[in-house]
């Protein structure tokens, strides 16, 4: 397959260059200058990327399948079709599945389903605790060995600072990123979004920014206390964004992600109960926006992931306080990182940087750069397009999403992930030739 | 002549000044009807008004149904222990199903902030907000409003101190948006633990000292302890909250002479308000009783269409 007058982005580099691929036995076999590759008139499908942008295949490192047991929101194969519809080739999934993936038979479960899908890499992230109940450590090794590629539990946060603590030391042993979702469960009790002054127009109980924060100052003091490295999940405050920033420049190994809900949009979104603004951590304030925004560009915040959260509606038509946190953000990602780039926070590399290899390097995992020799894990992306996210277009099998009926500019493509295109939005790529190689 | 140009009742926060106006002057000819003989009108004869309680009230609801019938409206009423969401109905089901009934009027009361709104966006009836979470209950502040201007004549430049659980008051928020919005200056007050973030932003001023707070004002408004939703935490116990924000007659002093006090029930008589006080002569509370069922009369009919001269 020879993709043609594209340009790639290279976020190892920092560079943009138009460069012609060759791809050949699901990996990158040539990159050339423009205009050097000849058709050698073998039969190769030709893909004019010509006005479009070429990425390292994109990961979202915090994703919720929802396969085994809520099928009906997502599986682990409408999950991986809206991701590569995304642009992303690969997920971490998160564990809170039921039952939830804290043994060896749902890891591999995950990855044979992933397997079947033959779409985007699935990579599953285990439960720290059994059961997710913050006691026992699961059995990182085995978890591990069996293709786990790092541990959380996520929405149940470990509240016992002495497990947490045995979690990091055992997991940077065993190899396991451990990633934690701050909040203080406490400080959060009740709460359905932001405290501040939305939440006290709309009368919807508070979640006070500090039940973030405490937790994010936590996760760095034992990470300074035990050497080891840990990774916040979705930060969403101000104060996180300045707790990290602090650790950093003494050297604590603390990673963050946020997700673009946080620097797209703040707590007045949720003004009229709308329930799909609703989501664990809530939206924030403008100034928190801002400061998420800041630590993107200063690289304070490394990744940006979603927080794919699928519900149905039998989870959010609902009063406001009785529906589901989370919202959906595979098939939105991608425009809205896109708009950081715009509005000249991000440089083109640095944010596709931080929707690849900053995740793929955290994770250990050994795919997404563009270079002769690597898988071939790409997008090919128009990020001129513009276009009203219509409900009936998403292929996510949840429609949760509060950017529905928004416009949207920048659209993935085409998908490809060990050098088979997986997805391919109809008409949008000009084929110069159709036998196919693949 | 002005019309009422809104399908809901959602909060007092979607209504202008002209608005609750026309409300309260419309409120204030109706009002005459409940001391007749004969208490009924034809006005809103072959409309229906479904009165849906998801959480238990007697005055508000009884309030709501007298109106509709001094008007002459047909009446439902349906608490959630008989309704289908005891058996696992959703709201928005319910509300539909009602709507395949076609009422004029839905009356909600519902444990959920924005319950009512979900329900406007769902039916065609008219939803009137009888009290929603912790988020509105404009007919309560429409009711105060009408009492307190009955009572001093305007609203406008008076000083009013509203004290309780700010937080978890449905009653203080829409009060404290009638208030600001027809002019009033509104001191709130009570222990720390229950005020809302950032309520300075209503335009309100916090002072949570009772006896600071009550200095010089024309209207003392009580909240009622609900011990139900405010847990453990928000204060040690009645004892306490009686003896450091509960109201007597030595509070009571630093007032104008002049005062009114007001209360939306049901009173804990001995916490937030003494006996002496609750029965004494600033009392107004059984008035803002009375005046309840005017001014849900009055709402009835202007979301029914009707007009005040």
């Amino acid at each position: 397959m020879w993709i043609k007058g594209g340009k790639v982005v290279d976020p190892v580099k920092g560079t943009v260059k138009q460069v012609d691929l060759l791809v050949e036995n699901g990996k990158i076999a040539k990159m050339l200058p423009p205009d050097i590759f000849e058709d050698i008139g073998a039969d190769l499908r030709i893909i004019d990327a010509s006005n479009r942008v070429i990425v390292p295949g994109l990961i979202d490192m915090h994703v919720h399948l929802r396969e085994p047991g809520h099928e009906y929101k997502e599986t682990i194969s409408t999950g991986a079709r809206a991701a590569v519809a995304g642009g992303f080739t690969s997920l971490a999934c998160m564990p809170n599945t039921l039952p939830p993936n804290d043994s060896r038979s749902v890891t591999e479960f995950i990855l044979m389903q992933a397997e079947r899908a033959g779409l985007a890499k699935v990579y599953p992230i285990a439960a720290i605790t059994m059961g997710q109940k913050g006691e026992a450590l699961t059995e990182f090794g085995d978890l591990r060995d069996a293709g786990a590629v790092g541990v959380s539990d996520d929405g149940f946060p470990v509240a016992d600072s002495e497990v947490m603590r045995r979690a990091l030391e055992y997991a940077r042993y065993q190899g396991l990123t451990v990633i934690s979702h701050c909040e203080d469960r406490h400080l959060s009790r009740g709460g359905v979004m932001h405290e501040g002054v939305v939440s006290t127009r709309t009368g919807l109980p508070g979640i006070p920014a500090a039940g973030e924060e405490i937790m994010v100052f936590r996760e760095i003091s034992l990470s300074k206390l035990t050497g080891c490295p840990v990774h916040i999940a979705h930060v969403s405050t101000a104060g996180s964004v300045e707790l990290i920033r602090r650790a950093r420049d003494e050297g604590v190994p603390v990673t963050a992600e946020t997700a673009p809900h946080y620097f797209s949009l703040d707590h007045n979104a949720v003004k009229g109960y709308d329930t799909k603004a609703k989501m664990n951590p809530p939206l924030r304030t403008p100034d928190d926006v801002q400061a998420i925004k800041d630590g993107l560009a200063r690289g304070i915040i490394d990744v940006i992931a979603t927080d794919h959260a699928p519900h149905s509606n039998l989870e959010k038509d609902l009063e406001f306080d009785k529906a589901a946190f989370g919202i959906i953000g595979l098939e939105t990602a991608l425009p809205l990182t896109l708009d950081l780039v715009r509005q000249g926070i991000l440089g083109l590399p640095e944010a596709i940087g931080k929707l690849s290899c900053n995740a793929y390097a955290l994770l250990r995992i050994p795919r997404g750069r563009l270079i002769e020799g690597a898988q071939a894990d790409l997008s090919i992306i128009d990020t001129e397009c513009e276009y009203v996210l219509r409900e009936e277009d998403i292929i996510s099998k949840s429609k949760n999403s509060p950017f529905i009926g928004k416009t949207l500019k920048g659209r993935n493509d085409l998908t490809m992930v060990g050098g088979k295109v997986v997805w391919e939005r109809d008409a949008a790529i000009g084929h110069q030739q159709s036998r196919q190689i693949a | 002549m002005r019309k009422f140009e809104h399908k809901d009742l959602l909060g007092i926060s979607q209504l202008s000044v002209e608005d609750i106006t026309l409300i309260l002057n419309t409120a204030e000819s109706l009002k005459e009807i409940s001391s007749r003989d004969i208490k009924k009108v034809p006005t809103l004869r072959g409309k229906s008004v479904v009165n849906f309680f998801f959480e238990p009230s007697t005055r508000t609801r009884i309030s709501f149904e007298m109106a509709a019938k001094r008007l002459s409206a047909d009446t439902v009423s349906i608490s959630a222990l008989g309704s289908s969401t005891a058996k696992g109905e959703t709201l928005i089901d319910t509300a539909r199903n009602l709507q395949a009934m076609n009422p004029d009027l839905i009356v909600l009361r519902h444990s959920s902030s924005g319950a009512p709104h979900l329900l406007a966006r769902e039916v065609k009836a008219g939803i009137i907000n009888a009290g929603d979470g912790i988020n509105e209950h404009p007919t309560q502040a429409l009711l105060d409003l009408f009492t307190i201007r009955e009572k001093k004549q305007k609203i406008e430049g008076l000083e009013v101190a509203i004290i309780g659980d700010i937080s978890h008051s449905r009653v203080a928020r829409s009060d404290i948006l009638g208030l600001t919005k027809m002019g009033a200056r509104v001191t709130v007050s009570g222990p720390p633990t229950m005020m809302p973030a950032e309520i300075e932003a209503l335009g309100v001023e916090v002072v949570h000292d009772p006896i600071k707070a009550v200095k010089e004002k024309d209207v003392v408004m009580l909240l009622r302890i609900q011990l139900e939703r405010q847990g453990k935490v928000l204060f040690p116990g009645l004892r306490e909250y009686a003896s450091c924000f509960g109201l007597n007659r030595d509070i009571i002093r630093e007032a104008k002479s002049d005062v009114i006090i007001m209360h939306p029930g049901p009173i804990n008589r001995g916490v937030e308000i003494t006996s002496e006080v609750a029965d004494g002569p600033y009392s107004v509370i059984l008035d803002q009783v009375t005046n309840g069922v005017a001014v849900r009369m009055a709402i009835l009919y202007l979301l029914m269409g009707g007009s005040k001269e």
